[in-house]
């Protein structure tokens, strides 16, 4: 029978095994100690195998997964983290922030009006709080060549 | 009276304006934190971790306020336990057994005022514990050499894992992901770079803020994301708030008896405030007997978990300030603050920096006057903030996750490292796998390596010299104990199920 935890239980013994084989690969220094650089990262990679061979051989019950829905907001709004995390930079905290702050207010409860003075209300409000109350100075409004 | 002339200098500390302002405010953000729904003690103090470092504050000014947050969000948590019947934090969960239907018979008032002092009795002597047991402990930390501390270190994995886990390997492999998150970057001795696959972000190793953000508070987020539509809004009606002296009276012994058996359970590494309100409410139940009626809405119902939940958040103190060790999730949150501030926890801490250890206690003992003050009279305030939807209050704490890392380094390699573990938080909250251990590991990774490669060194690679001495046999022992008694203790530990309407 297939289980997500039979499943995750074979990517964990996958993943263990690459990271023991770059374990090997490290290079080692002339000033050593009887351990080495190798052997306690080898010791994690072989706990970590246990690990997933007792998943396989023990699974749980299986996990309770989200609807298709929830599975749908839950990719959308991890790509709005990720363009958000691009974006802040070159395009400042006001713009990015009211847009991603406005989607993710709608994907937990869509009433667009509200969504919208919400994204408005946290750029704003989280600006003037990060740049003036506790003076972060790295914060940029908007982006640095527009200004005059 | 070496504690009276310690108590002074960390009165002097505390009593500063400034400090007390901090205190003051960390409190209040606390109570905020710990009430509302969805932002708990754990994922509230990470989010607020890289802003404190960002400010600049000083170690003791950053200490207090960020403790006052811990002390502050465990007696925010009854709030939403009380009125709402969803625990705002884990440790108040218990606190819904009896709170809530007080509240629904019609006496939401008095369950918070209960609640409250409760709470106040429960910290205040967490607090005195602390200060009298810590100094006795560090002492003791001062026999651990590294063979010691390597196994202290597996101790606190086994005990967290053990206990905070349906499934040993699960927790164990949390564990050794955490370690193996550790050892990437720079190796502490011989200065080679070890799984940086060449990437330079990675050459200084994995900021731990990044983690710990990701997955405590993103991961929160997708949760919610998730479950939304099932939140209920304030059902009850908080009318006049009076005190009902007589059963805060009767309820005083079971106040002491939890708070006494809350402790024990923070002090214990790895089991931290959640086991000390559901033991603390056990013990009580089977004091008071089947007259007692615990589960109707009795006084002494309510005082017990939230008694030994604020105990137990004290005593886990203990552990982290004298040995390094974290006694619970959000005290490794405390943890990485220290390490943010170049402070190394463990014995010399109170040798070397006496007004941090002794201003920090001070500032507990204040704070825990102003939370009675803000819980009691002006718990009113905090019950409206609940009414904040969370369309609003988790995108906020999304764009403040992203603001506090991003003024770390100013780098979105990290924000994007922060999706990443936040994304990976949400799947293994789905299967199981407990984040506590991932954290802790990442935390006590480069520590843990070099107490056992210096150990090694020390006996010339002879493995037997990790169990060489009676402290680090006794510390084996404990760690074996608790990896495995919970597999047998499991349905006894089984916690009873929340009310239903």
């Amino acid at each position: 029978m297939l289980r997500s935890d039979r499943v995750f239980g074979l990517v964990v013994i996958l993943a263990a095994l690459a990271y023991i084989a770059s374990a090997f690969q490290l290079q080692t220094s002339f000033l050593s100690d009887p351990m080495g650089s190798k052997s306690f990262p080898i010791g994690l990679g072989v706990v970590a195998v246990i690990c997933g061979i007792v998943m396989i051989f023990k699974p749980d019950e299986e996990a309770e997964w989200p609807r298709p829905v929830a599975i749908l907001k839950i990719s959308i709004s991890v790509v709005v983290m990720v363009a958000y995390a691009y974006s802040l930079k070159p395009l400042g905290f006001l713009f990015p922030t009211t847009l991603a702050a406005g989607i993710l207010s709608y994907l937990i409860t869509p009433r667009i009006t509200f969504n919208v003075l919400a994204g408005i209300g946290l750029a704003v409000g989280l600006y003037l709080l990060f740049r003036y109350a506790l003076g972060l100075e790295t914060l940029q409004a908007i982006p640095k060549g527009w200004k005059g | 009276m070496d504690i009276l002339a310690n108590l002074s200098l960390g009165f002097s500390v505390a009593l500063s304006p400034w400090t007390l302002m901090l205190a003051v405010i960390g409190c209040f953000l606390g109570t905020i934190i710990g009430a509302l729904p969805g932002l708990g003690p754990s994922n509230g103090v990470a989010i607020l971790i890289p802003l404190t470092f960002s400010l600049g504050l000083d170690a003791t000014s950053a200490l207090v306020l960020l403790t006052s947050v811990y002390y502050g969000a465990m007696y925010g948590g009854r709030i939403s336990s009380i009125l709402l019947n969803i625990p705002g934090d884990e440790p108040a969960l218990m606190t819904t057994l009896d709170g809530y239907p007080m509240a629904k018979n019609g006496r939401p008032g008095d369950a918070l005022v209960i609640s409250g002092v409760a709470s106040f009795v429960g910290a205040l002597l967490a607090t005195i514990g602390l200060m009298l047991l810590a100094p006795l402990l560090s002492r003791v930390a001062y026999q651990f050499g590294p063979a010691e501390y390597f196994a202290l270190y597996l101790l606190a994995f086994c005990t967290l894992g053990g206990l905070s886990s349906k499934n040993q390997a699960k927790a164990a492999f949390a564990a050794a992901l955490g370690l193996a998150i550790a050892t990437i970057g720079l190796d502490n001795q011989t200065g080679m770079p070890r799984f940086t696959g060449g990437n330079l972000h990675l050459m200084d190793g994995v900021d731990f803020l990044v983690p710990l953000v990701g997955l405590f508070a993103v991961s929160e987020v997708l949760i919610y994301i998730e479950k939304q539509g099932k939140d209920s809004s304030l059902g009850i009606k908080l009318e006049k708030v009076t005190i009902p002296f007589r059963e805060i009276g009767q309820s005083f012994f079971t106040m002491i008896r939890a708070s006494l058996v809350g402790f024990v359970a923070g002090v214990l590494p790895g089991a931290g405030a959640s086991l000390g309100s559901f033991l603390a409410y056990m013990s009580e139940k089977s004091i008071a007997g089947k007259k007692g009626g615990f589960g109707t809405g009795v006084a002494r119902g309510i005082a017990a978990p939230e008694a030994g939940n604020n105990s137990a958040a004290g005593g886990a103190l203990v552990p982290m300030l004298t040995l390094g060790v974290p006694g619970s999730g959000t005290t490794a949150v405390l943890l990485a603050l220290l390490m943010t501030l170049n402070i190394t926890p463990g014995p010399t801490l109170f040798t070397d920096r006496p007004e941090v250890v002794w201003g920090l206690i001070a500032s507990l003992l204040i704070a825990n006057f102003v939370l009675l003050i803000m819980n009691v009279p002006m718990v009113k305030l905090f019950v409206y903030i609940l009414a904040v939807p969370p369309s609003l209050l988790l995108p906020g704490v999304m764009m403040i996750s992203f603001v506090g890392i991003f003024s770390l380094t100013g780098s979105y390699f990290d924000l994007l490292l922060m999706t990443g573990f936040g994304v990976m938080g949400y799947l293994f909250r789905k299967i199981g796998i407990p984040t506590v251990p991932i954290i802790l590991g990442i935390l006590l990774g480069k520590h843990m390596e070099d107490a056992l490669r210096r150990a090694m060194i020390l006996s010339d690679g002879d493995v037997s010299y990790l169990w060489s001495s009676p402290i680090a046999i006794g510390l084996w022992v404990a760690a074996i104990a608790g990896f495995i008694a919970p597999m047998f203790l499991r349905p006894l530990l089984k916690r009873p199920d929340r009310v239903i309407d």
